[in-house]
């Protein structure tokens, strides 16, 4: 049986990994490579890398940090930021990551999300959609959340999937890092555009928000940054992860 | 001696870094040379097909690995795609396939799945192998692999299969021929059932 995928997603920010609040306010939590290692010993289903500065500084991707955490990941790794061109996807999983992650070169232009699926498969392109909330529909955002694109997420991801999208992540920039839940709605308006894998990011703060994602959308990727960074109410930097048995209890328990 | 096959292409450093703790002598064979020493041969891969078969004949090891291979009956695996080119040819492109099993790659076919998402097929799922399979010894019970893939193996002879996976339907997830192997799952990315399948590759 196909498990829902729990995902913890780690921002790289000056080197080191950082986690905001609604986009902002960037907090220390630790090297990245030291939190691979204690996620490999977590054993956790998969990890989201995402370099924030790489395309709003119009820089290539980190090549060396990504194969130094390629390498040390005993799980799949998705890597997202400052790509632009096939090349760059073939580097990548060159490199060893197992997906590479697209936003702002995918909303500019889903060729490039076209040309990397004909190139890599497209088993291993993501495309990550950033909105905001506006009124009853959520508007898509890029350049990590500076920039209102004029579209609108459903319209989008039924673009991307038809574009070669092998995964659909969408991130609620309202709910990023205020640990009160996923934005459901949202879930909704987007798994019923399309019928790829579909990962929620941006709100968890409790492994119940998870329980709830995947009781309503059965096998979903669940997403989530400070969650799995944070430890109680003064957000004490702690990386956690649920144990084997306490994951298999909450997706049962989910399934019932 | 394991020689992982360098291609640019698949997680070498991730199935090298395991070997390595595990205490077992590998190496990454980028050339026909390096390749030549292996005793033990895995053939990872990530992308589509006829990037991958592309890549293997322009890495110049191709040869070197039919002769190690066909020849000399050197234990090879190949993961994901690596598994997927070992058949004739694939859905996914137009290139041959290697042919070293009579098989084909085929896509899922979507009308399969009822639920919500469709294809790819993607994250961990359960592994039923065939019993008595060294590939899969103490791996005969919960075992999870991490499945990433759209397209899936397809053996002429079903006693070339000998491993089961669910995703709409049965499929079969690893192969064996003798001496050739392939798991669809990534092995090297699936914690300690992974680490459990490369140390039995290692032994067979």
């Amino acid at each position: 049986m196909l498990r829902s995928r729990i995902v913890p997603v780690l921002l790289v920010h000056k080197g080191g990994l950082y986690k905001t609040v609604q986009f902002a306010k960037p907090k220390y939590v630790g090297d990245p490579l030291n939190a691979v290692r204690i996620f490999n010993e977590k054993e956790v289903d998969e990890l989201m890398v995402v370099d924030i500065d790489a395309t709003r500084e119009g820089r290539e991707p980190d090549y060396t940090l990504v194969r130094n955490l390629a390498s040390e990941c005993r799980m799949p790794l998705c890597y997202g930021g400052g790509i632009q061109s096939v090349e760059q996807f073939q580097r990548l999983i060159s490199v060893g990551v197992e997906k590479v992650a697209v936003s702002s070169a995918a909303v500019k232009d889903l060729t490039l999300v076209t040309q990397a699926a004909e190139r890599v498969g497209r088993q291993s392109v993501v495309v990550v959609v950033d909105v905001r909330r506006e009124g009853p529909m959520w508007r898509v955002y890029t350049h990590n959340g500076t920039r209102r694109s004029d579209r609108e997420v459903t319209g989008f991801v039924r673009e991307a999937e038809s574009a070669g999208a092998g995964e659909i992540v969408v991130n609620s920039i309202d709910n990023d890092g205020l640990m009160k839940g996923f934005d459901l709605e949202l879930a909704r308006a987007v798994r019923a555009a399309t019928t790829r894998p579909l990962t929620v990011l941006g709100g968890a703060g409790r492994l119940a928000d998870i329980e709830e994602l995947a009781r309503e959308f059965g096998v979903i990727g669940a997403a989530a940054g400070s969650l799995f960074v944070f430890k109680g109410a003064y957000r004490a930097v702690l990386i956690n992860y649920p144990r084997r048995d306490e994951k298999d209890a909450l997706l049962a328990r989910a399934r019932s | 001696m394991i020689g992982i096959v360098d291609y640019g292409l698949g997680n070498v450093q991730a199935i090298e870094n395991i070997y390595r703790r595990l205490g077992i002598p590998v190496r990454v064979a980028s050339d026909a040379a390096s390749l030549s020493q292996a005793d033990r041969i895995v053939l990872p891969g990530v992308g589509a097909f006829d990037w991958a078969m592309g890549r293997l004949d322009a890495s110049g090891m191709r040869a070197t690995l039919e002769r190690r291979v066909l020849e000399d009956k050197c234990p090879v695996i190949g993961i994901c795609v690596g598994m997927q080119m070992l058949a004739r040819r694939s859905d996914e492109g137009r290139s041959a396939g290697l042919g070293w099993i009579d098989a084909d790659v085929r896509l899922f076919d979507e009308s399969r799945f009822d639920g919500p998402t469709h294809l790819p097929h993607m994250g961990w799922n359960d592994v039923t192998p065939r019993s008595g399979e060294s590939l899969f010894a103490g791996l005969e019970e919960d075992s999870r692999f991490y499945f990433l893939h759209s397209y899936f193996f397809a053996p002429a002879d079903g006693i070339d299969d000998i491993a089961t996976c669910n995703y709409g339907g049965e499929f079969c997830c690893a192969i064996r021929h003798g001496n050739v192997m392939g798991v669809q799952f990534h092995p090297e990315k699936s914690h300690q059932w992974g680490i459990r399948l490369l140390k039995n590759f290692a032994e067979i």
